[in-house]
């Protein structure tokens, strides 16, 4: 089915866009002169993956290509040169998800931006984070919204939340290469499984996955304390706003004993983002709700400041 | 079978035979209100979409053949997606995804044997109204901006000339709604169709952030269907207007009288000339100017829905298919 493909597929031609120079609102590039059967553009390129549909159209736009080329061996220099993002915690609440993540990015041991956001609406009823390579990470985000938007668009209907990670896994998985080099950058998923009524947690390494966690995760260099953190507090059903809390006290926790995880900016006015996924849909919490959860953290550490402690004895 | 056919006669046939398989659904129409832009077209599937989202703020219309232009939205989707991952999700505008379905259509119209038989309405609402765009593509690539309401598929003419009749800046949805439903009842457009299950219908609503389309179905869409008749009899105020059919018809029949006289005069020649099935159309393929795929071979559908309906008729429905219900 050559034909069907458009004839940029012959070399001689280059497709709509190759080459970036084109502005949006011109028009598309029209090969004629490839007989009767050849249809202009996208006509025959179609795909419900729109990761899939740039591998064949435009591979250059994908994250990670061009770091992914040739180069060195092992890691270099470049990818340590280069803003990480650190912390992202998940915990799944009664009936949801929450996602929150600190607002750090580090370059080797300086701080490189303080504000920053790492947790991202995906699509109606899921959200993502990621922690390492700052720059990839949004490209991945990008990609991945898109991605859930064209299936969405083509097929008339959204992807199951299993679809939806498994799609992320694979983009995860195409990066490998990038990863190798230093590019590192792991996402961390959640959704709200309609089906099921509940929020649901995939996690990632760099070779893909998707690895279901249950009850909370987190992600990045401070996740080892806050794990252990949201040990300490989780409840099984907690309402949402009881586990977006917790999510800001292991937050802080991480912050408390990782340098690479910024904690609650009071004086800057910056805090955690702090996102939810219930059965009403994907919803980031304004800065003011979001600054009244930290003011609370803050305040009950200036009286405690390990935080709340759990009890000794079971029962 | 001839060895030679001129490129006059072969554009000519192939304008004529995709203008035929259009005139043979029924009309669609979009048009803007306060709140953004209303898409309605009959379509007794649920499943199939005549109306689709392209992007944040842009819709795609189509009528004609199913498999044609559910690939042609595919492509769109795949042009604006890219354009927007690319760039930026402003870059994506109606007028560049117009551009392109111009060039597209085009160049199957020239390029292949068999055109195709669509015709498209590319819809983008802005931050204001003003700022609104409706591009109509038809199936040679001529593209027609068209500001406020756009009527096209099946008896087009027609249909327009009735919503022309209605159509007003600033109604709000259920007044543009009623509009729509009675431009579409308009003579030799089938019969008046106020069934949710049969009709499809979508707006771009201004005032939403990130993804404006919206689907209005079911429950949402009988609300709407009782809200339209409710706005119409309060329009109403002449009291020989009581029933809406009748003032409708009459709006029709002034204006396709008026408005249409070019329409009139080639389907006048076509009747005369005893060949129903090929009207003596308009040779020039290619040409925006054109105005009216000949509508003198499709007879009306349903019974006249009024009585000055019969008025419109003009004699001319004589031969030709049965108008086929539209996918």
């Amino acid at each position: 089915m050559r034909f069907a493909l458009g004839s940029y597929y012959d070399g001689s031609q280059s497709g709509p866009f190759d080459g970036g120079n084109r502005g949006p609102g011109g028009p598309g590039h029209v090969p004629g002169s490839a007989g009767s059967g050849s249809r202009p553009g996208f006509m025959g390129l179609q795909s419900p993956s729109f990761t899939d549909f740039l591998a064949s159209h435009s591979p250059g736009l994908l994250p990670g290509h061009a770091a992914a080329g040739p180069g060195g061996a092992g890691p270099g220099q470049a990818a340590r040169d280069l803003p990480h993002a650190t912390t992202i915690i998940a915990a799944t609440c009664a009936h949801g998800v929450v996602l929150a993540g600190d607002r750090r990015a580090t370059l080797g041991n300086m701080i490189a931006k303080r504000d920053v956001e790492k947790v991202f609406r995906s699509d109606e009823f899921s959200a993502m984070g990621y922690a390492g390579t700052g720059s990839l990470g949004i490209e991945f985000v990008r990609l991945f919204q898109v991605e859930l938007e064209h299936y969405e668009k083509m097929e008339g209907r959204s992807l199951s939340l299993e679809g939806k990670a498994n799609r992320l896994a694979s983009m995860v998985r195409g990066n490998l290469g990038a990863a190798m080099q230093g590019f590192v950058v792991v996402p961390l998923f959640v959704g709200y499984d309609e089906d099921t009524d509940r929020g649901r947690i995939f996690s990632y390494d760099v070779a893909g996955g998707p690895y279901e966690e249950e009850r909370y995760f987190s992600i990045g260099s401070g996740s080892l304390f806050a794990k252990n953190s949201m040990k300490k507090l989780y409840v099984d059903d907690m309402p949402v706003r009881d586990v977006t809390l917790a999510c800001v006290q292991a937050l802080y926790d991480a912050a408390d004993d990782d340098s690479a995880t910024g904690g609650p900016d009071v004086t800057r006015r910056i805090y955690p983002i702090v996102a939810t996924v219930t059965a009403d849909g994907f919803r980031k919490l304004p800065e003011s709700e979001a600054a009244a959860l930290a003011e609370e953290v803050v305040q009950g550490r200036m009286a405690q400041p390990e935080g709340p402690t759990a009890p000794l004895r079971n029962g | 079978m001839p060895f030679y056919v001129s490129p006059e006669q072969a554009m000519r046939d192939k304008a004529d035979y995709a203008r035929k398989g259009i005139a043979r659904g029924r009309s669609c129409v979009a048009l803007q209100y306060a709140g953004g832009i209303l898409m309605v077209a009959p379509n007794p599937s649920s499943a199939l979409h005549k109306i689709s989202e392209i992007y944040d703020r842009i819709a795609f219309a189509a009528v004609g053949r199913y498999n044609e232009y559910e690939n042609l939205r595919k492509a769109g989707v795949t042009y604006a997606d890219i354009t927007g991952y690319q760039f930026d999700r402003h870059d994506v505008t109606a007028r560049g995804i117009a551009n392109w379905y111009a060039q597209t259509l085009g160049t199957i119209f020239t390029e292949s044997n068999k055109p195709f038989e669509v015709e498209i309405v590319v819809a983008e609402v802005g931050a204001q109204p003003g700022d609104d765009q409706i591009y109509r593509i038809t199936f040679d690539g001529s593209v027609t901006d068209e500001p406020g309401f756009v009527a096209f598929g099946g008896q087009a003419d027609q249909v327009s000339a009735a919503l022309k009749e209605r159509y007003s800046e600033g109604m709000s949805l259920a007044e543009a709604f009623s509009a729509a439903l009675d431009a579409l009842a308009a003579p030799a457009n089938g019969e008046r169709n106020e069934v949710a299950t049969s009709l499809e219908v979508a707006v771009l609503e201004r005032a939403r952030e990130h993804r404006t389309f919206r689907r209005i179905r079911a429950a949402r869409l009988e609300e709407l269907i009782a809200e339209s008749r409710a706005a119409r009899s309060a329009a109403a105020d002449s009291p020989d207007a009581d029933s809406p059919d009748a003032a409708t018809s009459d709006a029709a029949a002034t204006s396709d009288a008026a408005a249409t006289s070019d329409a009139a005069a080639t389907s006048d020649a076509a009747a005369t000339s005893g060949e129903a099935g090929s009207p003596a159309s308009t040779p020039g393929p290619a040409t925006s100017a054109d105005p009216a795929p000949p509508a003198a071979s499709e007879p009306p559908t349903g019974p006249p829905t009024g009585p000055d309906a019969g008025s419109t008729d003009r004699g001319s429905g004589v031969g030709g298919p049965p108008a086929g219900p539209p996918l």
